[in-house]
């Protein structure tokens, strides 16, 4: 087994943490009814999205979709300005008109939230081929979940991507489960790696909930891109331990499934890791209660921060012109 | 000057854009040299000049050809996607209308989406039901697209022009039956600001609201009137949406009396929002009820007498044109 650099190590885990938290968060406030949106958990895949944004440079372009608290809050979006749009707050990265799933922070490389599955994958291209045009050397990683695996985009943008050699990563987050329907309800192909074979492009399946597995996978499939390899179909195989949406039920999970994805939880193992790298508990522990404080504070902000004007429904249609 | 068919004033106008800017660049099927240079030649050329990456063939991927546009877009470049004709939008309406059209308004301003989405259409030719609609009013209901379309050389260069300056998407419908057309070229340049209407004919009878195409079926139908003493003032839109609305209400509040006409269907087509809009705002100026000319409410068939009788009539055109004046 391939060892992490110590550094990368605790900036995964701290990553993982932000994403965590933060859905904890999110769900605290939604069941107190402290806010009232919509909201798409993300618990049982925070180390893939950590790990892939942790792959990434700070330049590098990502698109993802509305189950993209993970990516957002892991590449590095200010707290308040993320928590202001979710509350639909004029502080908020979007002023409160894209919302939770819209989130776009170009500062920080979140180009693109989309609220429609597959739709990522196109635009994902565009960026790395803007990338390929202008030779900037970044790469573009778009996420999606196995339900997207399914539409047309999907596969018009893998052979096209495949065709130009475009830097970018395809990262499947195969959380078992397209909305309500199971994956052997919606694909009877083995994996969603092995699709890329018909692509000519490279595809792995991984394990989501192995930071030994996932975090090279990544770094392997950024490194492709970036020396102008081509791009890289990764699937990180992780489970969605929450319902499609905040609030959905989630009894068609057969209880068979729902023990094997407590037992896959990816937390307890990062954390055992962690300690196997001689972290301490006491270290990890001030990592999460710092990671606690700044939540609370950016939710405060939020909550506390004005509504966007009404004007507003008016703006940034097309540009404004004299 | 020298006259150039409205193929040339396309092809001029994305050659100068992509000379003065490296980040223009087209993508479509059949673009490059390879393939001829697009089905209608108007990329022809271009390839020699600015090389593959410029001017990128792709697969026959409409969805993936548009994603590409929006994406290279929010990286800061400008993007002229082609879709070969006009009915394959059907295949991409996701990227260009829930993507394209809304992500400088979802994004609060931060990601405008700068592409030009060329494409072709007509009915006349013979391509029978899915290669020859008028599809403008999908796109006029959509908010944050412009809608262009050209009816001369000399406006196709200009909006050409404008339309890869704009920071907004837009969508450059092109007529198959115009691109012979002839006229003399405008220049190096030349720039036809979009959201401006021309008043292509100057009258004081009634006011016929067009675009594309049947601009030539209303001016040869307000040549033949003329004779017959009825002035007719022709506007061409030229940006279908959002349309000049000030030239529109100001010719209509002058002659009292209006047609829109298009190619398109005509239920639900942008003449009815024209005409509504006409009826709120000049209703104290208004002779009479504005009529609404547009395409049979069928798919276009295929034989050329059946296509024919389908397209808006000339004959129709003229006997509007008197009942509404009252000289039937």
């Amino acid at each position: 087994m391939a060892q992490i650099d110590r550094d990368k190590l605790l900036d995964i885990y701290t990553r993982t943490m932000k994403v965590n938290r933060t859905d904890e968060k999110f769900r605290e406030l939604l069941m107190g009814g402290k806010v009232a949106v919509m909201y798409y958990c993300v618990r049982g895949q925070e180390l893939v999205s950590a790990a892939a944004m942790a792959a990434l440079e700070k330049e590098d372009y990502v698109v993802c979709t509305y189950r993209g608290q993970g990516e957002q809050t892991a590449k590095g979006i200010p707290m308040e300005k993320w928590w202001g749009e979710c509350l639909g707050k004029a502080t908020g990265t979007c002023k409160g008109k894209g919302g939770t799933m819209h989130i776009t922070d170009p500062e920080t490389g979140i180009m693109v939230t989309t609220g429609v599955v597959g739709s990522g994958l196109p635009i994902a291209n565009g960026l790395a081929m803007a990338s390929q045009n202008n030779g900037d050397g970044r790469v573009t990683l778009v996420s999606f979940g196995d339900g997207a695996a399914n539409i047309g985009g999907f596969h018009e943008a893998m052979n096209m991507a495949q065709l130009y050699k475009l830097p970018v990563i395809f990262l499947c987050q195969n959380n078992r489960y397209g909305e309500h329907t199971s994956y052997a309800d919606h694909t009877d192909s083995p994996n969603i790696a092995s699709r890329a074979a018909g692509y000519g492009m490279k595809g792995v399946t991984v394990d989501g909930n192995d930071v030994h597995q996932i975090y090279p996978a990544m770094q392997e499939a950024v490194a492709r891109a970036r020396a102008g390899e081509g791009p890289t179909l990764v699937e990180a195989m992780c489970y969605r331990m929450m319902g499609h949406f905040f609030g959905s039920d989630f009894s068609y999970m057969p209880p068979e499934h729902i023990a094997e994805m407590k037992a896959e939880d990816p937390l307890p193992k990062l954390r055992q890791v962690m300690l196997d790298y001689q972290f301490t508990e006491e270290e990890l522990d001030a990592i999460v209660a710092d990671i606690n404080a700044q939540i609370d504070a950016a939710v405060q902000h939020a909550l506390d921060a004005p509504l966007p004007d009404t004007d507003e429904i008016y703006k940034d249609v097309l540009e404004e012109t004299a | 000057m020298a006259q150039i068919t409205m193929t040339q004033a396309l092809n001029l106008a994305i050659d100068e854009a992509m000379a003065d800017d490296p980040g223009v660049f087209c993508l479509g099927e059949d673009v490059s040299a390879k393939q001829g240079g697009g089905v209608f030649k108007v990329t022809s050329g271009l390839t020699e000049k600015y090389g593959e990456h410029r001017i990128r063939a792709t697969p026959i991927s409409e969805t993936a050809i548009i994603g590409a546009a929006v994406g290279a877009a929010l990286a800061g470049q400008r993007p002229i996607a082609e879709i070969m004709l006009m009915n394959f939008v059907g295949v991409c309406m996701d990227q260009i209308v829930n993507h394209a059209a809304k992500l400088r308004f979802m994004s609060g301003g931060q990601t405008p989406c700068p592409i030009v989405i060329r494409t072709t259409t007509g009915v006349g030719v013979g391509f029978g039901g899915q290669h020859s609609d008028m599809l403008e009013a999908w796109f006029a209901h959509v908010a944050g697209i412009h809608v262009v379309t050209p009816s001369n050389p000399a406006d196709a260069r200009g909006l050409m022009r404008a339309s890869i300056d704009a920071n907004d998407p837009v969508i450059f419908i092109e007529n198959i039956l115009c691109y012979g057309l002839k006229a003399e070229d405008p220049g190096p340049g030349y720039r036809v600001p979009l959201g401006k209407a021309a008043i292509a004919r100057e009258g004081t009878d009634i006011s016929l609201i067009t675009y594309g195409r049947t601009v030539l079926d209303a001016l040869a139908v307000a040549d033949d009137l003329a004779k017959e003493g009825i002035s007719v003032e022709v506007i061409d839109l030229r940006t279908i949406a959002p349309y000049d609305e000030a030239t529109v209400l100001a010719s209509v509040r002058k002659t009292g009396r209006a047609i829109t006409l298009h190619e398109a269907v005509r239920p639900f087509g942008t003449g009815a929002e024209i005409a509504a809009n006409i009826q709120e705002k000049c209703w104290d100026s208004l002779k009479g009820p504005v009529r609404r000319i547009g395409g049979t409410f069928s798919a276009v068939p295929f034989a050329s007498h059946l296509e024919q009788a389908w397209i808006p009539q000339k004959s129709d055109l003229i006997a509007q044109i008197k009942a509404s004046v009252g000289k039937l």
